[in-house]
């Protein structure tokens, strides 16, 4: 019994750590008693509601994960697909199947985020949007152009897609919205978002409270909406897109082209927020981190970099395999990255330290993790689906799952809150059951898959209210509201840099040479050994001095300029020179 | 081989009927919602933009005295009610909510120095230049919710004459004593034409007296010999005294806390003592730029309202250096008198101009029925600001406040006369022994002198 509470407890304190996002602040140093006490009782209070979250998840979260157990000699692996179809209700076996489309394949897959939706494009030009409670096909469209790459944007009324030459918006009804060929041109997006905007605002200022914050967004929309289309002119074009994303927290649509640029459109402005050149060739593989936003590339030199819209450089560039990068995939928490090359490896790695976990063998050409953290690794006809079944970050085979021979797959998809993974491949798209992936247990106001056509209309105000500027992408996101440590970088006084001076020059006195053969050992050669030795410690030191005068020189110099009349400034530099 | 994969049944996830309430599901797992932190942020962002649009503290102003107005009271038992009194003599009761005269007590012959009504609202006393203290009977409810306004002019029941000139009265908070400010402070009973007692300490005018909220035997005067008095009735002789260097204006008890109270200085800053222990301020409230004529305290006692001579109200917090906010208007003159509503939401003050302002208390706040639902939506806009407060760009919009031009240029004149002054003292101290020249704290600097 006691040791039955124990464990109870052992639960518990897990499930009380998933609320606490993160360890209390230390306030042993802290100075300032007022302080402290307030913020030991606001520590207190996270305490409190963290276990508050926890106690009642009993009955908040009443739906239970999925599994697949084996019993006796049966190993998970092993189990096919049909016998899972055997156990399980009708329900779930209608999301097994194989839709067959030769013509026009491969074909690539997107879900909307409650995973209501599905959109499929065919390599040759076929797009079509599923409803995948019914299994209703919503719409289907010929485009007769190449279609690279297809994603929703926040909803499932629009999408776009990567065709042959540009970047297409459509929405649910397949008619054509943008053809991101120039900035200015996205401004018209926003209109396609204004009647039911504002549509809503007139029914929220009758009745409800949240007209207060809606109101000024609008006002703010428009003024936006007009400045931009007077001013624009600069030609900027996502031209022929491999790959897209969309980043739902950010409303940004970030693309990688033929040519290996990255760019992010806002698509509520219809602003080029960035446009970066990656110098790292051309790549279709581009995954965003949904922890944090950042957008990760994977080169063919074998390097991953990362990138955020607010700066040319990535903030994070890694070398992962010997050669070409396939793809990556990001867990959900953010803390597991799994990439895969061209030499039969897949690795998982960890993103707090950048350091690898695990190192599996194995080719896959496409990489998805799900909800609850199932891996999918897809090759030609062949799926596998890795599982941390221990919990300790050790990924090993959970299923697997063989499609029909010649069947090439070229994008595996876990559907978002089901148990399901979507694969997309040459002969159109299928879909089988992976017990435990998917979240059981979904929250109404961040991702509803029985969204009424009114709650949605709700949440396309409320997530444009709460839509974050670019600046908020960063590795850490939780670094937001917090204090930046500043680091004084104290120089050193005359003193301590002629200690060092000093010292350094002791060091190359002191250094024993070797016995070299005859000839090489004579007095006079050591002596211009050493000289050269005592020289070269001094180098930096001077060259450092060197600089320094020079910075000063310049400063001082500049400040003179800028004094002077412009027409003057010239006097003074043949003065000084 | 067990197995279970998740499968949910559109009738258990869905209304049954259509006048029913959607179901909500919620899954508060933090990996759901990425960013938290930066949503939180640029929601704390929006609420503070939100609320510079809604700051509209002005409600209206009443006009009908036709001289500037003097001194105010509340009426305790009676929320929407407010006595205002001028300089020709001129005494009216004010229906806040239709922001109308219900009454005028026309009698004084001098101005009105000094208003107060008794604890259960049913005497008003009125002083005045004119060496008469007048006791009134206050109007009832249905007298100030009746049209009928052709006549409505009250009698006086009393009319005592005095040797002197008043200059301030105060009625004791739980009792049937009264104390006025003249020559001396003296203290008087309701039904008797002479004081019951006088008090005397230094030869200089009394300009203002308050009784403690909690202790009703205990009254703090401020004189023009810049001394703030504290006299208990229980004993014959003043109690203590502390002399500063300016003089002060008006003195509010804080309510919640009654051992406190705070001074309205004639050098822009409000002072804030313990009474106990009054060799040093427990704070200075800086932020106007000329003499602060009146203070009252909110019934909640965190926060006070103060009136200036430069044309401006503010609201400090009971322990805030600086104000919490700033109301102007281009017409309102020299302010002479504030007071906090009864219910803590309103604002009222009387200037030079001869009108009464309302304001509200916060600025944006949202006025009558609040719903369930706003009211949690702004409870949550508050704790976010405030969680985000100290970051710049919230900071900024939360801080930022119009000022007059007049006003700004005297804040920024002041500002360099105390950092010059700050400056020599430094340079002083430089160059003088290690330890010969000691800086006294803002607190206690304005103090001269304590005396028992």
């Amino acid at each position: 019994m006691g040791a039955k509470e124990e464990h109870g407890d052992d639960e518990m304190d897990l499930k009380v750590k998933k609320y606490l996002r993160g360890e209390a602040a230390n306030l042993e140093g802290l100075k300032d008693k007022k302080l402290k006490g307030q913020l030991a009782v606001r520590e207190e209070l996270y305490g409190k509601s963290a276990k508050a979250a926890a106690k009642i998840e009993k009955w908040l979260l009443p739906s239970e994960s999925g599994f697949l157990e084996a019993e006796g000699i049966e190993k998970t692996w092993r189990i096919k697909q049909d016998s899972i179809a055997n156990e399980v209700g009708i329900l779930s076996t209608r999301n097994q199947y194989d839709i067959v489309l030769p013509e026009l394949g491969p074909y690539t897959l997107d879900f909307t985020q409650n995973g209501r939706y599905m959109a499929a494009a065919g390599r040759k030009g076929h797009l079509a949007i599923v409803d995948m409670k019914t299994l209703n096909l919503t719409k289907e469209i010929q485009v007769r152009e190449t279609v690279r790459d297809v994603a929703f944007l926040h909803n499932e009324l629009f999408f776009a897609t990567a065709q042959k030459k540009y970047p297409y918006i459509y929405n649910r009804d397949g008619t054509e919205l943008h053809c991101l060929k120039l900035v200015q041109l996205l401004c018209v997006l926003v209109s396609s978002f204004y009647p039911a905007i504002v549509q809503i605002m007139h029914r929220h200022s009758k009745c409800a409270p949240d007209s207060l914050t809606a109101l000024p967004s609008i006002s703010l929309l428009e003024i936006r909406l007009r400045s931009n289309s007077v001013k624009g002119f600069t030609v900027q074009e996502h031209g022929a897109v491999l790959r897209l994303q969309f980043l739902k927290n950010h409303f940004l649509l970030a693309s990688i082209n033929k040519s290996g640029q990255l760019r992010y459109q806002d698509v509520t402005m219809g602003e080029m927020v960035g446009n970066f050149r990656t110098g790292s060739g051309r790549t279709d593989v581009m995954q965003v981190n949904p922890y944090n936003g950042v957008v990760a590339l994977g080169h063919s030199s074998g390097t991953v970099t990362m990138w955020k819209p607010t700066s040319p450089i990535p903030l994070v560039k890694m070398l992962c395999h010997p050669g070409p990068i396939s793809s990556l995939a990001f867990h959900p928490n953010g803390q597991l990255m799994a990439t895969s090359g061209r030499e039969k490896k897949i690795k998982i790695w960890d993103l707090r330290k950048f350091e690898v976990i695990q190192t599996l063998s194995g080719h896959a050409k496409t990489l998805n993790f799900s909800q609850k953290g199932l891996l999918a690794a897809g090759t030609g006809s062949f799926v596998q689906i890795l599982a941390d079944s221990s919990g300790s970050q050790n990924y090993s085979r959970y299923m697997s799952h063989a499609m029909a021979k010649g069947y090439q797959i070229g994008k595996l998809l876990f559907r978002p809150y089901e148990d399901v993974l979507g694969i997309g491949h040459s002969m159109g798209w299928s879909s089988i059951l992976v017990p435990g992936s998917g979240e059981p247990n979904f929250d109404s106001w961040v991702a509803n898959p029985f969204e009424t056509s009114k709650q949605r209309r709700e949440k396309e105000v409320h997530s444009l209210l709460d839509k974050l500027p670019p600046e908020t992408i960063m590795l850490d996101p939780t670094k937001v509201g917090t204090v930046r440590q500043v680091k004084k970088k104290e120089k050193p006084t005359k003193e301590e840099r002629e200690a060092e001076l000093e010292a350094a020059v002791e060091t190359a006195k002191d250094t024993e040479f070797k016995k070299k053969t005859k000839g090489r050992n004579k007095p006079s050669k050591r002596a211009t050994k050493r000289r050269e030795l005592i020289h070269r410690a001094k180098r930096p030191f001077l060259e450092q001095r060197m600089e320094e005068k020079e910075m000063s020189r310049k400063k001082q110099k500049t400040g003179v300029v800028t004094e002077m009349p412009k027409s003057l400034q010239r006097f003074v530099r043949q003065k000084a020179g | 081989m067990k197995v279970k994969v998740i499968s949910r049944s559109t009738d258990e996830f869905t209304r049954e009927r259509s006048q029913d309430l959607q179901r909500v599901f919620r899954n508060f797992d933090p990996s759901l919602r990425t960013q938290e932190k930066a949503t939180e942020y640029v929601r704390a962002l929006n609420a503070a933009k939100l609320d510079k649009i809604f700051a509209r503290p002005f409600i209206g102003a009443m006009d009908g005295h036709r001289d500037a107005i003097n001194c105010m009271a509340k009426n305790p038992s009676y929320l929407k009610g407010i006595f205002s009194g001028s300089n020709d003599g001129d005494i009216r009761l004010w229906d806040i909510a239709t922001r109308r005269t219900v009454c005028q007590f026309p009698g004084h012959q001098g101005a009105v120095q000094g208003l107060t009504v008794s604890t259960d609202g049913s005497t008003l006393v009125s002083c005045g230049s004119d060496c008469t203290v007048r006791l009134w009977n206050v109007p009832g409810d249905s007298f100030a919710d009746s049209d009928n306004l052709a006549d409505n002019s009250a009698k006086p029941v009393a009319v005592y004459v005095w040797k002197n000139a008043f200059r301030a009265v105060d009625h004791q908070w739980d009792g049937d004593l009264f104390a006025t400010a003249g020559a001396q402070v003296d203290i008087w009973n309701h039904n008797r034409s002479q004081p019951v007692n006088t008090f005397d300490w230094g030869t200089d005018t009394t300009i203002s007296v308050r009784f403690n909220p909690g202790e009703p035997n205990v009254l703090a005067t401020s004189a023009n010999d810049r001394s703030i008095t504290l006299y208990d009735l229980r004993m014959s002789s003043p109690a203590r005294k502390v002399i500063m260097r300016t003089k002060t204006n008006s003195i509010a008890w804080n309510p919640m806390e009654p051992m406190n109270f705070t001074a309205a200085n004639e050098d822009c800053n409000c002072y804030s003592y313990d009474a106990r222990k009054l060799d040093e301020a427990k704070c200075v409230h800086k932020d106007h730029v000329s003499a602060v004529m009146d203070i009252d305290f909110s019934p909640t006692g965190r926060e006070f309202v103060t009136g200036s001579y430069d044309r401006t109200v503010r609201i400090f917090q009971y322990n805030g250096g600086h104000s919490r906010e700033i109301y102007h208007t281009k017409r309102m003159q020299r302010v002479f008198c504030v007071k906090y509503s009864c219910d803590a939401t309103y604002v009222i003050s009387g200037s030079d101009d001869t009108n009464l302002r309302l304001w509200k208390a916060k600025a944006s706040e949202q006025l009558g029925v609040v719903l369930p639902r706003e009211k949690k939506k702004h409870e949550y806009l508050e704790a976010v600001k405030n969680r985000y407060k100290h970051l710049p760009e919230v900071k900024r919009i939360v801080r930022h406040r119009h000022l007059p031009k007049p006003i700004y240029r005297a804040a920024n004149l002041r500002r360099t006369m105390i950092e010059a002054e700050r400056r020599k003292e430094q340079r002083r101290k430089d160059h003088s022994a290690p330890g010969s020249i000691v800086t006294e704290s803002v607190r206690k600097r304005r103090i001269i002198k304590e005396v028992e």
